[in-house]
């Protein structure tokens, strides 16, 4: 078997035939299909894209900085080379292309040259035989560092000494919105602070890059961008576009950390250095140094409202630290700032927003992309602010929500479906669950240590809600590309769309047989040669974006095929539909099979899919940014320990607006997903960092919720509200799970403690050593 | 490549330490292959014990209980060992996800002499007694002298574990632990209390608060003076939380990445209150 077909047989796994007995309409848009790659996950057997194999490969090592700062004196590699089986060692001065690479703009050099930023950025690469050989050999490069202090603290970072040519402030962005002079009768005030969150996939970053013949190269890496990757990668290899040619290998999970480049470079470097393949497999300690994280916030707010509770104004000044490198920082300010008022009616606001560059890691796109952050901080002034008026949170949140017409603080008028009042109201209205007390330790603060009874407890409950835009914003050209061909009655996808665990692989079959009425979808790997840009797998725009390149695709063949059979029966095309794979004509006399059609003729459309275009912000932070919104609301009850600062959440309660359901299953899947990353941020989820040293990155150490942190979730409603521009009417709903789920974790115990709690995740000594 | 030699018994395994004293121990493998796929370790040999028909052996006798080195935490949890020593299964319990607790021992928690390491507070609780064998013999130890430092042990070169004995008692137990988050936690502080009725002690061990596993004698002392042994009675709150502070008062822990030192040592007094109070108000003290 040759280098390219292991490689490929790998992933084959992206293509899947659907069982062809059952009928399309029961499989279409709407239905619960089940994941083709879900049974093969649980049983061990999908590739994932650390699975990858070829014959003759080598194995690529990547050596790291061990300091948050120092200058690069010297690097000798002679003792990496003296290793047997090292086929490669190589340095920033191999590289043949650009040097730097990045996002939004290039500033993060493919390998440290004279210098080094954070702990983990990579200085060395080696490809050898054996994954120990490379190692070892890395760790054997002696390399000279002379340790500058770091920069660390985010407030002080854009008044310190520039620690890249590019500054320190990554964006700096203001927003006033209204009559800025008004104020209100009752004022409430917080600082607010977030942890550095991590994304925590299960799959290590993991490709193969394989030599080809034109001095090309050839790469299969798990990604949520094929296309950016591949612009990235040829502009640092000097390489023409076409001679990057990506297909996606299995992803293990992504929520935003697979946006930037890790090891793409790295791996296509080593290939066209060695004339072999090279692979590379992350360690869960590395994964965590290699790759961006969730932006910890420091925030200030100060809320004003009347006495009947109406928002007068709200002023923010929201701080990211941006870690070394821009990465989408200046995007995720933006979010920030945008929402920084929540889902509410408010006359006038102030926001600053400013991303800095410290010498921590690297932050930039995770699930909810800033609106987490500054949900926390808004939903707790609200809670501040009901207090103070002696209000019901919930009636305050009601009274406040926007609607469509409304006007954000970015002075976009919303339009389209936004139910924040129905999301608020139905997660509110749901019936509490009865949770009796228990001396079951599984359902106690602090679990299986059996801490905690019933007695030691303490119950809250907290509201929570937010919101986002669906799709890039900013005036950014946001496009999917689709292709769709019908060949003896089975439709063949072709897309690339980055599944990651969104759910693609389902919705793209749905969308075809809905449209097309075929049993039989085929969806190619995704790749770049035949395929253009699919866009990114984040800001929940996949369902919308390709799922609606998908759709428009396979209306135009259906478009053809009627045509032509309308053209052959002499009807027109409107009296004629596809119903049970067969073309029926309306007045029932004729019909034809739709397999015997395609087999005459392939039908074929390729479609590039587009969004309505945006704008950039003014001067004043106001213009219409976005194109879309999708919101949520999370209800939280929680058991606290007081005593040991040990929580257990009990229930969550959500209602979400997600246009339409496309997949009952996946959108439950979403749900859960985002809840669970939310309870993850509130309690327990942070990278600990000591001088910008990084002391937790294992899972030993780094800890998400097991099952006995999870408690059940219980869908109040979904409000099914139809987008206008989106496919059926669909919005993405992956982020808005994530972004209220904290913020009302955090609320909750609140309620139960009587804390004021104004920093996520909640450290138990901040409970228990509280000052009461 | 790294030679795995697999035991079949004591004896071989012993003759195979002795030719290769420095040839690597794996029983569970689940703090080993840790260490391994972290790249913190590399093997030159090793010497499987999984394969050991010795060392899986446990035995309940009036007074001391025997638990071979290769008894995993499930055994502990799932037999009836738990009745005999429930705190021991209650520590098993806090250990990993069923898998991991499948695979992992007794003896491998005492190889690695964690200060966190969960069943070893209970063993210092039940004065247990290490038996070690190796080229000069059969020896002995305490759990203070076999641990020496953190992550560090007197097991002399050519040496293994076979087994812990320790105090089969009448009285409760409890094993209490914090850690980061609900289960499948690394300790950040444990307290093991045991109650020997006969001897009228109660016996308490703390876990992940110091760099070795330290019994808290006076306050075991103090509390022991307080009760009244004939009715099993005299522990209200008040003794419990005098108790609790004696117990932080005694342990010295540190700030780490995992918490701070203010915290564990205010979670041993609040654990050491409630086990106290537990074992002394409730009927069953069994693991739930």
């Amino acid at each position: 078997m040759s280098c390219l077909q292991a490689a490929v047989s790998a992933v084959e796994h992206t293509s899947v035939v659907i069982d062809t007995k059952e009928r399309s309409r029961d499989r279409g848009v709407g239905a619960d299909v089940s994941r083709p790659d879900g049974v093969p996950k649980v049983q061990g057997r999908f590739a994932f894209s650390s699975d990858l194999w070829a014959d003759n490969f080598l194995w690529g090592h990547t050596l790291r900085s061990p300091h948050p700062s120092a200058l690069i004196s010297n690097i000798d590699i002679g003792p990496a080379l003296a290793f047997g089986g090292v086929h490669a060692v190589l340095l920033a001065s191999d590289v043949p292309g650009q040097l730097n690479f990045g996002l939004d703009h290039q500033d993060q050099p493919v390998l440290a040259a004279d210098q080094v930023r954070y702990v983990g950025e990579p200085v060395a690469l080696v490809a050898a035989e054996h994954p120990d050989i490379a190692r070892r050999a890395a760790e054997a490069i002696v390399v000279n560092y002379e340790v500058i202090a770091p920069l660390t603290d985010s407030e002080a970072a854009s008044e310190a000494p520039p620690m890249h040519p590019d500054g320190n402030v990554i964006r700096r962005l203001g927003i006033r919105h209204g009559d800025l002079s008004l104020t209100g009768e009752v004022v409430v005030e917080g600082s607010y602070e977030v942890g550095m969150q991590d994304q925590a996939f299960m799959g290590p970053e993991s490709g193969m890059a394989l030599p080809e013949e034109d001095g090309g190269v050839e790469l299969f890496v798990s990604t949520q961008w094929l296309h950016v990757d591949r612009s990235q990668i040829a502009a640092c290899l000097g390489l023409a576009e076409e001679q990057v040619r990506i297909t996606l290998a299995g992803v293990g999970g992504a929520f935003g950390a697979r946006e930037d480049l890790s090891l793409q470079v790295h791996l296509c470097l080593l290939a066209q250095h060695t004339q072999k393949p090279v692979k590379m497999v992350y360690s869960r300690d590395e994964s965590f140094l290699g790759h961006v994280h969730r932006h910890p916030a420091k925030m200030c707010y100060r809320h004003h409202a009347d006495r009947q509770g109406h928002l007068i104004k709200v002023e923010a000044r929201i701080v990211l630290d941006g870690g070394a490198y821009a990465s989408s920082s200046a995007a995720v300010i933006a979010n920030a700032s945008c929402f920084a008022a929540g889902p509410y009616k408010v006359l006038a606001a102030e926001v600053e927003g400013l991303a800095v560059r410290t010498n921590n890691p690297p932050c930039g796109a995770m699930r909810g992309f800033g609106a987490v952050q500054t949900c926390f901080a808004h939903e707790a002034q609200m809670d501040k602010l009901a207090a103070a008026l002696g209000m019901d949170p919930v009636e305050l949140r009601l009274l406040n929500a926007l609607a469509p017409g409304d006007r954000l603080i970015t002075g976009q008028v919303i339009t389209g479906a936004f139910p924040v009042a129905e999301v608020i109201r139905q997660c509110a209205q749901a019936p509490s669950p009865v949770l009796p007390p228990t001396n079951d330790y599984r359902d106690l603060p602090g679990g299986s240590g059996r801490t905690t009874k019933a007695e030691d407890t303490v119950r809250g409950t907290g509201f929570a809600v937010g919101f986002k835009n669906l799709m890039f914003s900013e005036g950014f050209d946001d496009y999917s590309s689709a292709a769709c061909r019908v060949s003896n009655g089975v439709a063949t996808i072709t897309c690339a769309c980055a599944e990651v665990g969104q759910g693609f692989v389902t919705l793209a079959q749905q969308i075809a047989r809905t449209e097309l009425s075929v049993d039989e979808v085929i969806l190619a790997p995704a790749q770049t040669v035949t395929s253009k840009s699919a866009g990114s797998t984040s800001a929940s725009r996949q369902t919308w974006m390709s799922g609606g390149a998908v759709q428009a695709a396979c209306r135009k063949v259906r478009e053809q095929i009627l045509s032509d059979v309308g053209a052959k029966w002499d009807v027109s095309p409107d009296g004629l539909v596809l119903r049970d794979g067969m073309v029926v004509c309306i007045d029932g006399q004729r019909q034809a099979s739709l397999a015997q059609l395609t087999a005459e003729q392939d039908y074929e459309a390729d479609v590039v899919f587009r969004h309505v275009p945006t704008q950039t912000l003014d001067e004043n932070g106001q213009g219409n940014i976005h194109v879309s919104f999708a919101c949520a609301a999370h209800r939280v009850i929680v058991d606290v320990d007081p005593d040991l600062g040990l929580v257990r959440v009990r229930d969550i309660t959500t209602a979400q607006d997600v246009g339409r359901i496309l997949n009952p299953t996946q959108a439950l899947g979403q749900i859960e997903g985002g809840i669970a990353q939310g309870v993850g941020l509130a309690l327990m989820e942070e990278i600990v960092l000591d001088d910008g040293l990084v002391r937790n990155n294992s899972f030993t150490d780094y800890v998400i919720p097991t099952t006995l942190d999870m408690p059940e979730v219980t869908i109040a409603a979904f409000i099914e509200e139809p987008e206008p521009g989106a496919p059926y009417g669909a919005k993405g709903i992956g982020e808005p799970p994530t972004i209220s789920s904290s913020a009302a974790v955090a609320a909750a115990v609140r309620d139960a403690t009587g804390l004021s709690l104004e920093r996520i995740p909640i450290r138990p000594y901040d409970i228990a050593l509280a000052d009461h | 490549m790294t030679n795995v030699i697999v035991a079949r018994s004591v004896d071989e395994a012993l003759a195979t330490l002795s030719e290769a004293p420095d040839i690597t121990i794996l029983a569970g493998g689940t703090d080993l292959m840790v260490e391994i796929n972290r790249g913190l370790r590399q093997l030159n040999s090793v010497i499987a014990l999984a394969q050991v028909p010795e060392l899986h052996r446990w035995s309940i006798g009036e007074d001391r209980l025997m638990i071979g080195a290769g008894v995993t935490y499930t055994t502990m949890l799932n037999t009836k060992l738990a009745q005999a020593a429930p705190a021991l299964a209650q520590a098993a319990r806090t250990v990993g996800s069923p898998p991991i607790r499948n695979a992992g021992t007794l003896g491998g928690n005492l190889g690695t002499a964690s200060p966190a390491g969960d069943t070893l507070p209970v063993l210092a609780a039940l004065n247990a007694s290490i038996v070690l064998d190796g080229p000069s013999g059969e020896r002995c130890l305490s759990l203070e002298e076999f641990m020496v430092g953190v992550k560090r042990t007197c097991l002399a070169p050519g040496e293994l574990i076979k087994a812990v004995e320790m105090d089969h008692l009448s009285g409760g137990q409890e094993y209490l632990k914090i850690g980061p988050r609900n289960a499948m936690v690394i300790s950040m502080a444990g307290v093991a209390l045991a109650v020997d009725r006969k001897a009228k002690q109660v016996r308490c061990a703390l876990g992940a608060v110091a760099a070795n596993i330290p019994r808290a004698s006076e306050a075991e002392a103090w509390v022991g003076e307080r009760i009244n042994w004939d009715s099993g009675t005299g522990v209200d709150s008040v003794l419990a939380q005098e108790f609790g502070q004696r117990m932080a008062a005694e342990s010295s822990p540190i700030d780490d990445h995992r918490s701070t030192a203010a915290y564990r040592r205010h979670a041993v007094g609040v654990l050491a209150a409630r086990a106290l109070q537990r074992v002394f108000s409730e009927g069953t003290n069994g693991y739930v």
